[in-house]
């Protein structure tokens, strides 16, 4: 299984049938408020491939948090179904864990470290000694191994997130899903856990579905990238993502491919939007808007 | 930064302060009384309460009567307690119950408990239970409004956090809910320690059947009125004793809640 770093492989070469874990078939998810109704999402449909990180990006308010919610079994979708692993999820499945954008409300302050990342395996009565190794393996592999026995408000914003991200790992899901997990940290910071999240989803050999409303993070992080509608949502475009797998900060970013790829998304992001086009003739409003 | 606070007023921090107050409260009551500004029939001067307040400290009946009310005290707190928070977690849990209950605890809870002292003399006489009755009744409402607003108080990220990771009914209390309403739950408990012993006194003094609210309903009809305020005094005392260790508890047991740890440098 394990792929060897330096192939400028794009993709691993889909076997025909995709090995498909996650299925998201007609989603749809309607509000009732007040006699009103609010559709959030019309009709989503996407598959995830095994071991692949798809990330799903749309202009704000496109009903990501509400997909990521119904993918998750926290939310019943109006109609529509999701499977995972040939099991429709009703209702919170086993193989999934999620990694909320609020990490500090998301942590139990009352707990440390250890104790936050061991809980969720000490309500499934997994025996001591296994819970003991898998949270030392995944602290460890976020680097935190030296702040187990902090309490979580102890620690910055980045660190927080990385004990949701190692109590996540050590559930040992199939299925990591992350909602707008680096919105809420410095640049710096965001750009650490994306690299962070890259090694570790091969160290524990995961597949990621990460939502998110940066077009850049989309397209560095991912393998495949889910472009969602303007609300009420659709799949706008689904593109695969044919960078080289080992992915860094500057190189990654500086090749002309990203900057294609990082353009098409943009363009459909802004006509969802409903914001003006840069089209060819229209390239000094590109240009100014460049600048500012 | 001027330092215009300077040393003079660093010594007014601490307990200085709260102990000069004290000290000038004494001052106030001894002249006014020596000074027949009151009349010492009514009100004997600072001093001598404090020496009949001092005299108690070897007296046998005295300590026994002080053990009695506490043990009344800290016997109807621990059942009030115990009843409010399972109960508060039980209707707090559950919008039905919720609104079921609300007109109801409502209805009860302004009842004053000196109210029941008729019913409590007629069904257990001048026993402990009466005493209890009461003590419990006065503290458990304050504690189960707490217990109900802070089960309310639980986050929906960390609740949706429990839920994604398959966390039971069992579990999501243990772990989640209990611990967010613990701050509630500690509030409620200081409210209802000081309202249980002002209770047991005052049962022990309407009702009998010993306890330091006996002592002062025999030293008012024996006349002695240096007693009677020594007395009163040492309740006083007893209630800032009691209040003193429910905050050393609150601060053991949330030492992780943001109203105790404070800043923390990230």
């Amino acid at each position: 299984m394990a792929a060897d770093p330096a192939t400028i492989a794009m993709n691993p070469t889909p076997s025909n049938p995709r090995d498909v874990l996650l299925r998201v078939d007609g989603l749809k998810k309607t509000y009732s408020a007040q006699g009103r109704d609010v559709e959030a999402v019309r009709d989503l449909t996407f598959e995830l491939v095994r071991g692949e990180l798809t990330c799903i990006v749309g202009p704000s308010g496109s009903g990501k948090t509400t997909l990521l919610r119904c993918i998750s079994g926290l939310l019943e979708p109006t109609s529509g179904s999701v499977v995972l692993d040939g099991a429709p999820v009703k209702g919170p499945p086993r193989g999934m864990a999620v990694v909320f954008q609020e990490y500090g409300r998301s942590l139990f302050a009352w707990m440390t470290v250890r104790q936050n990342v061991e809980l969720p395996l000490k309500v499934q009565k997994m025996s001591k000694s296994e819970r003991t190794r898998l949270v030392d393996q995944s602290l460890e592999s976020v680097g935190l191994a030296h702040s187990a026995d902090s309490y979580p408000w102890q620690l910055s914003g980045g660190m927080q997130q990385r004990v949701a991200i190692a109590r996540a790992l050590a559930y040992q899901p199939q299925l990591l899903l992350m909602d707008e997990p680096f919105a809420s940290v410095d640049a710096q910071t965001r750009a650490d856990l994306e690299d962070l999240v890259l090694r570790v989803r091969h160290q524990f050999d995961v597949t990621v579905l990460l939502v998110t409303h940066d077009i850049d993070e989309s397209i560095y992080l991912s393998d495949r990238v889910v472009v969602l509608s303007s609300p009420p949502s659709t799949v706008r475009e689904e593109l695969e993502i044919p960078l080289p797998r080992r992915r860094d900060q500057v190189t990654t970013k500086e090749l002309p491919e990203f900057a294609h790829l990082r353009a098409h998304v943009f363009r459909l992001i802004k006509r969802e939007s409903g914001a003006e086009t840069p089209d060819a003739h229209d390239s000094s409003s590109l240009a100014t808007a460049g600048e500012l | 930064m001027t330092r215009t606070g300077g040393l003079p007023g660093r010594v007014l921090i601490g307990p200085v302060p709260g102990l000069l107050g004290i000290a000038a409260f004494l001052g106030a009551w001894e002249v006014a009384v020596r000074g027949g500004l009151v009349d010492d029939r009514y009100i004997p001067p600072a001093s001598t309460v404090l020496v009949a307040a001092v005299d108690y400290l070897d007296d046998g009946v005295f300590w026994r009567a002080v053990g009695r009310t506490l043990g009344a005290w800290a016997l109807g707190l621990a059942i009030a307690a115990t009843a409010a928070v399972v109960l508060g977690i039980l209707i707090g849990s559950s919008g039905v119950a919720r609104r079921a209950t609300h007109s109801t605890i409502e209805f009860l809870r302004p009842i004053p408990s000196v109210a029941l002292i008729p019913l409590a003399v007629l069904v257990y006489g001048t026993s402990l239970q009466s005493t209890l009755l009461l003590v419990i009744y006065a503290a458990f409402w304050q504690i189960l409004i707490q217990v109900l607003y802070g089960v309310q108080d639980v986050d929906p990220v960390a609740s949706d956090t429990a839920v994604s990771y398959r966390f039971g009914r069992i579990a999501r209390v243990r772990y989640l809910v209990w611990p967010s309403a613990l701050p509630y739950v500690m509030t409620g408990l200081r409210l209802g320690a000081a309202v249980a012993l002002i209770l047991a006194i005052t049962a022990e003094l309407v009702i009998g059947g010993g306890g330091l609210g006996e002592r002062i309903a025999l030293a008012q009809s024996g006349g002695a009125l240096d007693k009677l305020y020594a007395l009163i005094v040492i309740t006083g005392l007893l209630g800032v004793a009691v209040n003193l260790v429910m905050r050393a508890i609150e601060r053991r047991a949330l030492a992780w809640h943001t109203s105790v740890r404070g800043e923390v440098p990230v």
